[in-house]
C-alpha cells in the first residue's frame, strides 16, 4: 500500500514521459542547436580571420557585394518567417485552408529567396569573385592579398546556408501536401509547428550572416 | 503538451515591424565609414536583438521552458569562446612583428 502510495506521489512531483508532439519538438531543438554549433564555428572562424588579418588586410565587403539586395532578401525571409507562424496560428484555429494558403507563401518567399541567391552568385562570379580570387580593380595590394579567403569564406557560409533554405523548401512542401491531404485539424498539428521551428531557425541565421559577411 | 497549446497568439504584426525596422536601422548604421569596432558593436547588438525576437517570439522560446532556452544558449556562449581562443594564433604574426626568430637567437649566443 505504502509503495502505491509512493508510486502515485512521485507522477505527482515528475513530468509525464515525452508525448509523441513534444518529443519531435525536443528533437527538432537538439537538431538545431546542434546545426547552431555549424553555423556558429563557421561564422566564428571568419571572424578570427576577418580580425587577423587587420584593417588594411581585408576589403570591406560592402565593395564587393551587393547590400541592397541582400537587404531585400533579408526582407523576405522575415516576411516568410511571419507567413509561417500564421499557418501555425491558422490551423490552431482549425483553418486548414487558410493554413494552406500561408504555407504556400512561405515556400514561394523561400523559393524567391533561393531564385535570388542563384543571381547573386553568378553575378559575384562574373565579377570575379571565386573561390581563389576577388575582384581587383580599386583595391589595395594589401587587402587584395590578405583577402584571399574572403571567396571561400563567403561561397562556403552563404552556401551552406542555401542548403539549409532548400532543405527548408522541401521540408514545407511535404507539409503542404500532407495539410492539403486533411492529415491536420486544430487538435493534430505540431507537424507544423515543428517544421516552422526549422524555418525560424533558418531565417535567425540568415539575420547573422547578413550581419557577420555582408554588413560588417 | 497536447491541449496545452497557447491559444493566444503574439501579435506577430508587431514582431514583423519590429524586425523590419531593425533591419532598417542596422543597413543605415553599416553605410557610412568610421570606427569599426564601434559598429561591430552596434551591428552585433542589433543583430542579437533581432535574434532573439524571432527566437522568443515566432518560435515561441519565450512560452517554452526556461531550461530550453538555457540549452539554445549554450551553443552562442561556446562560438564566442571559440572566436576568443582562436585570435590568438591569428593575431600572433602582428605581435611577433620585428622579434627576432627563435632559432637566430639560440645561434648568437655562442
Amino acid at each position: 500500500m505504502e509503495h502505491a502510495t509512493t508510486l502515485e506521489h512521485t507522477e505527482d512531483i515528475y513530468e509525464p514521459s515525452l508525448t509523441p508532439d513534444s518529443l519531435g519538438k525536443l528533437g527538432m531543438w537538439i537538431f538545431l542547436v546542434g546545426d547552431t554549433m555549424s553555423f556558429g564555428a563557421l561564422l566564428a572562424v571568419y571572424a578570427a580571420v576577418r580580425v587577423g588579418a587587420g584593417a588594411i588586410g581585408w576589403v570591406p565587403p560592402s565593395e564587393i557585394l551587393g547590400i541592397n539586395l541582400t537587404a531585400f532578401m533579408t526582407f523576405l525571409l522575415i516576411c516568410s518567417s511571419v507567413t509561417m507562424v500564421k499557418a501555425l496560428e491558422s490551423i490552431q484555429n482549425g483553418n486548414v485552408s487558410r493554413m494552406c494558403t500561408f504555407l504556400g507563401l512561405t515556400i514561394a518567399g523561400g523559393v524567391i529567396f533561393l531564385g535570388l541567391q542563384v543571381y547573386e552568385w553568378s553575378a559575384l562570379i562574373k565579377h570575379g569573385l571565386t573561390l581563389t580570387e576577388i575582384p581587383h580593380h580599386g583595391l589595395s595590394g594589401a587587402a587584395i592579398s590578405g583577402s584571399t579567403l574572403f571567396g571561400p569564406a563567403f561561397y562556403t557560409i552563404t552556401g551552406f546556408h542555401g542548403l539549409h533554405v532548400t532543405g527548408g523548401v522541401i521540408y514545407l512542401i511535404v507539409i503542404l501536401i500532407h495539410g492539403l491531404r486533411g492529415r491536420y485539424t486544430a487538435e493534430f498539428n505540431h507537424e507544423v509547428e515543428i517544421v516552422g521551428l526549422y524555418w525560424h531557425f533558418v531565417d535567425l541565421i540568415w539575420i547573422m550572416v547578413f550581419t557577420f559577411i555582408y554588413l560588417l | 503538451m497536447a491541449g496545452t497549446h497557447h491559444k493566444e497568439h503574439p501579435k506577430y504584426l508587431n514582431i514583423f515591424w519590429w524586425l523590419l525596422g531593425l533591419t532598417i536601422v542596422e543597413v543605415a548604421v553599416a553605410i557610412p565609414d568610421y570606427a569599426t569596432v564601434l559598429k561591430a558593436i552596434l551591428l552585433i547588438g542589433l543583430a542579437c536583438g533581432k535574434a532573439i525576437l524571432v527566437a522568443n517570439y515566432f518560435m515561441h522560446l519565450k512560452f517554452e521552458r526556461k531550461t530550453l532556452a538555457l540549452i539554445v544558449i549554450t551553443p552562442f556562449l561556446i562560438c564566442v569562446f571559440l572566436v576568443f581562443m582562436l585570435m590568438p594564433d591569428l593575431t600572433a604574426a602582428s605581435r611577433y612583428e620585428g622579434l627576432k626568430p627563435a632559432a637566430e637567437v639560440v645561434n648568437t649566443s655562442h
